[in-house]
């Protein structure tokens, strides 16, 4: 089904933060997504011109209780956009797009999987991280695997996605959240304010003798960095999964 | 054509589009392959499908020809800097091929007789923009220029649009194709002149 177009409406709004929002869309043909997986949007203006744009789908997908024709799409509004500001400012419940997917096989985590996981998210490559960490919080509150590890970079407090939930699965030890602020840090932050750097992997991500399954995702330049310094750490690349965004 | 957005405009679009940059029009249809030319008849020619999963489809020329066929023109670009506007050719949408297939792979290998190959993501391949083409001009496609039956992704370099063409190899997971794995840029937009890897 996933190389089908299909018509989504917009069920609900959730504002993120000042420049991102949630979507969430009801599409009719739907067996459910594995965290990880993308949904291709496609726009249509009035003289039949198209574009189309990948967003990773943020929502878990559980066979037992979710509704399998809801899915959420978590998108940052990227100045002189053509589409995300449309998805960001324009969109509103009762609204369509078209939408065809789920796609992707590799950028996936799946329940059975039972290894140390490792997350690494810049901006808005949270929202397939996000979709794996909500999608694993059962296993770890019944003990199956260990938390989750996720190294998460936002320019500063007010520009992360997810803050307050994953602050809270942090708090419920179902995460293990470590922050990093490349522009400004909240009131008396301990760490250091910049980029994702070889100290910030080793105090934070599994170490490599445990061999965990690293996931990586953002901005083309923070992937290529963050995967780098994963590698340098002495992390198999066979074990580093990407999914690299964009241009910047 | 699906649903249209209301309130999205897009990109403004140039009126008259000339050449990719670096390109130069010629009139013939020059040839250019890494080894000998395969001759196959249209009764040895099948098409196999596989998706990530390993499950295969097969066409033989018969099948192929009771698809929906298409008329395509389009203009050609080739990496060694030719461009060729205008062409007709006539085949059958990767789009009817894949119409009923369950897949979630981003990716495509293109097999070819003689041992081709080269990579693409899956959505260069669909929404009208790709065929499996087997007439040129008028006439049957000539073993040169890849007959029976080719593979045409006229938005990206030629070497793309792969001779030959045996089947389609549907991947979870990016890999290089022939020349992909000898410097040749992974994706060939001509538009944005991707000739060669950066590597
Ligand atoms: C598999 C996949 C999953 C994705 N998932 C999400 C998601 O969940 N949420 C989300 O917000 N986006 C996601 N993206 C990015 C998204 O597809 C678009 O690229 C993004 O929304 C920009 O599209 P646009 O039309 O607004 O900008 P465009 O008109 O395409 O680009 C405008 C300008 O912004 C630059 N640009 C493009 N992408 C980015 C970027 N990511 N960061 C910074 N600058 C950029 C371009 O180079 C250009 O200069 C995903 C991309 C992929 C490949």
């Amino acid at each position: 089904m996933a190389v089908t177009w299909q018509i989504a409406t917009v069920v609900s709004i959730r504002r993120e933060t000042a420049t991102a929002r949630t979507i969430v869309l009801r599409i009719p043909t739907w067996r459910g997504h594995i965290a990880g997986q993308h949904l291709d949007v496609r726009l249509t203006a009035d003289d039949g011109y198209t574009a189309v744009r990948s967003y990773s789908i943020a929502s878990s997908y559980d066979a037992a209780t979710s509704d399998a024709h809801d899915v959420e799409l978590t998108i940052e509004q990227i100045e002189d956009g053509e589409v995300s500001p449309y998805l960001v400012t324009h969109l509103s419940v009762g609204d369509s797009v078209e939408v065809r997917g789920p796609i992707g096989g590799w950028f996936v985590w799946r329940p059975q999987q039972t290894e140390p996981i490792q997350l690494i998210a810049g901006g808005s490559g949270i929202a397939p991280i996000m979709a794996m960490v909500r999608a694993s919080t059962a296993l770890v509150a019944e003990g199956a695997i260990a938390p989750l590890r996720l190294l998460y970079s936002v320019r500063s407090p007010a520009t992360a996605i997810f803050a307050e939930e994953l602050r809270g699965l942090d708090a419920r030890n179902l995460v293990e959240v470590t922050m990093v602020y490349t522009r400004g840090g909240p009131e008396g932050w301990p760490r250091r304010i910049g980029r994702v750097d070889a100290a910030d992997i080793v105090v934070a991500c599994w170490p490599p003798d445990a061999s965990p399954t690293c996931y990586v995702c953002g901005p083309t330049a923070f992937v290529e960095s963050a995967a780098g310094l994963l590698v340098e750490a002495g992390h198999l690349p066979d074990l580093i999964r990407t999914e690299r965004f964009g241009s910047v | 054509m699906g649903i249209f957005s209301p309130g999205f405009t897009g990109r403004p679009r140039k009126a008259s589009e000339d050449l990719p940059p670096g390109q130069y029009l010629t009139k013939d249809f020059p040839v250019l392959s890494a080894g000998p030319t395969p001759r196959i008849t249209n009764d040895q020619w099948e098409f196999t499908l596989t998706t990530e999963t390993g499950e295969k489809r097969k066409w033989n020329w018969k099948a192929l020809q009771a698809l929906p066929i298409e008329t395509i023109n389009t203009d050609l670009h080739c990496v060694t800097r030719w461009s060729k506007l205008g062409t007709t050719w006539r085949g059958v949408s990767i789009d009817a091929l894949l119409a009923d297939v369950d897949t979630s792979a981003q990716f495509a290998m293109a097999l070819c007789y003689g041992g081709y190959t080269t990579n693409l993501p899956l959505t260069e391949l669909l929404d009208g923009k790709a065929w499996i083409a087997f007439e040129y001009d008028g006439s049957p496609l000539h073993a040169e220029h890849g007959g029976p039956a080719r593979l045409l992704v006229p938005h990206l370099y030629l070497w793309k649009s792969a001779k030959w063409i045996a089947g389609l190899r549907l991947m979870d997971r990016d890999a290089p194709g022939f020349w992909e794995n000898l410097g040749y840029h992974n994706h060939g937009d001509p538009w944005l002149e991707q000739r060669y890897s950066e590597a």
